[in-house]
C-alpha cells in the first residue's frame, strides 16, 4: 500500500452579475415572446444566431434584426451519460447542434420529446439533416431555457 | 522565424495521482529534471514562461505568483501564458519568440497540472459563455462528440467503421503507453474492452477518453550560441503555427476545422515540408478522444478527407507504420491539461535527438508535436528537427 498523504478540502464559490447588453436583452426579450431574434450583417450577409452586436468575419456593427424559425434541421447530437458539476439536467439527455431556418450558424441546445433511451428510436428520428422544432416552456424567464427542448418532426 | 532556437532539455514528472506532492513541489520535479537533462542551473536561465489552465481548475488564482520559487524565477522576467488545453503549444511558442527575438539567450518554460485537485469538467463548463452555451456543455465530451458526430455525418462514414477505427487507436495509445516510463494509464486493453466500455456520451466510450492527471513538464529553450556553449544535442525549432476561431459553438465548420488545418499550414511552410504523411517520421497529437484524432489526421494532412478510419485501420499511425502517431501513449493516457502540449513537445524533441528510450520511433528526424484548447477553439503546432 502506498501511504496515503493528507488533502484539505475547500470550496471557492462566487457571485456574479453579469450584463447582457442591448443586444442580449432584446434576445432574450424574445425568446419570452416565443421569437428566435437573430441579426444579419448588410455587407457579408450572414444571418446570427443568437444575434449578435457585429459580425465577427466584417467587424461592422449588426444593424438588421430577422426573425428565424422555430425550426430547422439536425446537424450533430450525442446522449450526454455522465454527471457534471452544473448540469440542468439528470442524464441520460441529448444535446444538439441545430441549423435553425433562416440561420448561418448552428444553434445549440436539448433535443427531447421521445423515448430517447431507446436506441432504435434514436436511430430512426436522430441523423443528420433531420427535422426538429422548437418546444416552448409554459413559463418564461427570459432565458436560453425558455425554449424547454426541440423536438424531432 | 528570427534566430535559430534549439530545445536542450526536457523534464518531466511521473504523472497519474501525486498526492505526494503539493502542487508547487511537482512543478519543481520537473524543472529539476529539464535543468538537470539541459546541464544548467538556474543561474543560466534569463526568463521564465508559465502556462496552466484557468484558475478555476486550480482553485487558486494566477498560479505564476503560487510556482514563482518552484519555477526558480525569483529575481527573472516571468510571463503567464494560458489557452485552455493548447496552453502548452502556446507557452512552448512564447519561449521560441522570446529567444528568437535575441532578447534571451536561454528561456525555461513550463506547464502544469493538478486535475486530481479540481474539477476538470466543471471548469470546462465554465468555458463556456454563461448565457447561452454554457447549460448545454456537458464537459469536453459533450462538444467534442458532437464534433466527431459531424464529422462521421459530413464525410459519410459509417458508425461501425467510425468505431473500429476509434477503438484501434484506443489499443494503440495504451500499447504505447506500456513503453512510457511517465504516462499515468499504463495498461493493455483490447478492441472488445473498448467497445463494451462504459458510454460517456454516445458513442464514445470510458476508454476512447483521456483520464485527468497530475503532472508537470519543463522545457529549456536556448539560442544557437547557448545551445553551442552547452553542447546537449539539439532539437531545433523548425516551424510553428496556430489559430484560433470563433468563440461560440456552432459558428465555424469543426468537421473540417480551419484553425487546426492552418495552424499544421504554417508549420509546414516555415518547415519546408509538403508532403507531411512521407516527411514526418513521427507526429505527437493532441488526442484526448479517441474520434477527435482522427479529424486531426485529416486537418493536417496525413490522409484524404474522411478518409482517417481507413489509413488507421490499415496501420498508418501506429507503431512501425508510416508515421508513428503518439508513440508515448499520448493524451489518451496523460492529460495534466496545462502541461499536456508541452509534453507533446518535449516527446518531440526526445524523437529527434535520439532520447526517447523505450518509446523512440528509430531514426527520427523530423517530429510534428500539437495540442488544441477551449472548446475546439484553438490549435497550436509546432515541428522539431534534429537538423535546423
Ligand atoms: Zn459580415
Amino acid at each position: 500500500m502506498a501511504k496515503e498523504y493528507r488533502t484539505i478540502r475547500n470550496d471557492v464559490a462566487l457571485p456574479y452579475q453579469w450584463a447582457l447588453g442591448r443586444t442580449w436583452t432584446r434576445f432574450f426579450d424574445g425568446l419570452k415572446e416565443e421569437r428566435i431574434l437573430g441579426t444579419k450583417c448588410d455587407r457579408c450577409g450572414k444571418v446570427y444566431v443568437p444575434a449578435r452586436s457585429f459580425c465577427p468575419v466584417c467587424f461592422t456593427d449588426l444593424m438588421e434584426w430577422v426573425d428565424v424559425k422555430p425550426r430547422g434541421r439536425l446537424v450533430s447530437w450525442t446522449v450526454v451519460n455522465t454527471s457534471y458539476h452544473g448540469q440542468v439536467k439528470e442524464p441520460p439527455y441529448i444535446v444538439a447542434l441545430i441549423r435553425l431556418d433562416g440561420a448561418d450558424c448552428d444553434f445549440h441546445h436539448f433535443i427531447d420529446g421521445f423515448n430517447i433511451t431507446d436506441a432504435g428510436e434514436r436511430k430512426r428520428k436522430l441523423r443528420a439533416g433531420a427535422k426538429v422544432k422548437a418546444v416552448w416552456s409554459p413559463s418564461k424567464n427570459a432565458d436560453i431555457r425558455d425554449i424547454a427542448w426541440f423536438a424531432p418532426v | 522565424m528570427g534566430n535559430a532556437v534549439a530545445i536542450i532539455g526536457t523534464g518531466q514528472t511521473r504523472h497519474g495521482r501525486r498526492t505526494d506532492l503539493c502542487y508547487p513541489d511537482l512543478v519543481r520535479e520537473a524543472v529539476t529534471a529539464a535543468l538537470d537533462d539541459a546541464g544548467i542551473t538556474l543561474e543560466d536561465i534569463d526568463g521564465v514562461v508559465l502556462g496552466t489552465m484557468p484558475s478555476m481548475m486550480e482553485g487558486v488564482s494566477s498560479t505564476h505568483f503560487y510556482f514563482a520559487e518552484a519555477m526558480g524565477s525569483l529575481g527573472k522576467p516571468v510571463l503567464k501564458v494560458e489557452t485552455c488545453g493548447s496552453t502548452g503549444q502556446s507557452i512552448g511558442h512564447c519561449g521560441f519568440f522570446w529567444v528568437a527575438s535575441g532578447m534571451a539567450d536561454i528561456v525555461l518554460v513550463v506547464g502544469s497540472e493538478k486535475m486530481s485537485e479540481g474539477d476538470g469538467q466543471a471548469t470546462m463548463t465554465t468555458v463556456f459563455d454563461p448565457f447561452f452555451q454554457r447549460t448545454f456543455a456537458a464537459g469536453a465530451p459533450g462538444v467534442f462528440t458532437m464534433q466527431s458526430m459531424e464529422w462521421m455525418y459530413r464525410f459519410g462514414i459509417p458508425e461501425e467503421k467510425g468505431r473500429e477505427a476509434a477503438a484501434l487507436i484506443s489499443v494503440s495509445n495504451h500499447d504505447n503507453a506500456m513503453d512510457n516510463p511517465h504516462a499515468h494509464i499504463r495498461m493493455r486493453v483490447t478492441m472488445d474492452d473498448v467497445k463494451n466500455a462504459r458510454v460517456i456520451t454516445y458513442p464514445v466510450r470510458l476508454l476512447d477518453v483521456c483520464p485527468a492527471s497530475d503532472g508537470a513538464c519543463a522545457v529549456v529553450f536556448a539560442s544557437r550560441k547557448a545551445a553551442r556553449k552547452i553542447g546537449r544535442k539539439p532539437a531545433w525549432i523548425r516551424g510553428l503555427g496556430f489559430r484560433g476561431e470563433e468563440f461560440f459553438y456552432g459558428e465555424s465548420d469543426k468537421a473540417v476545422w480551419m484553425s487546426a488545418t492552418e495552424a499544421a499550414g504554417e508549420a509546414y511552410r516555415q518547415a519546408g515540408i509538403r508532403d507531411p504523411l512521407k516527411e514526418l517520421d513521427v507526429a505527437e497529437i493532441y488526442n484526448p478522444f479517441t474520434y477527435q484524432e482522427m479529424i486531426f489526421y485529416e486537418c493536417f494532412g496525413f490522409c484524404p478527407r474522411g478518409e482517417a478510419p481507413d489509413y488507421v485501420l490499415k496501420g498508418t499511425f501506429r507503431k512501425g507504420g508510416e508515421l508513428p502517431c503518439d508513440p508515448s501513449g499520448g493524451t489518451l493516457c496523460t492529460n495534466p491539461i496545462g502541461a499536456t502540449g508541452l509534453i507533446r513537445l518535449a516527446e518531440a524533441a526526445l524523437q529527434v535527438t535520439g532520447k526517447a528510450g523505450e518509446r523512440q520511433v528509430e531514426g527520427a528526424k523530423l517530429a510534428l508535436s500539437h495540442a488544441m484548447g477551449g472548446v475546439d477553439q484553438f490549435n497550436g503546432v509546432t515541428i522539431v528537427g534534429s537538423t535546423l
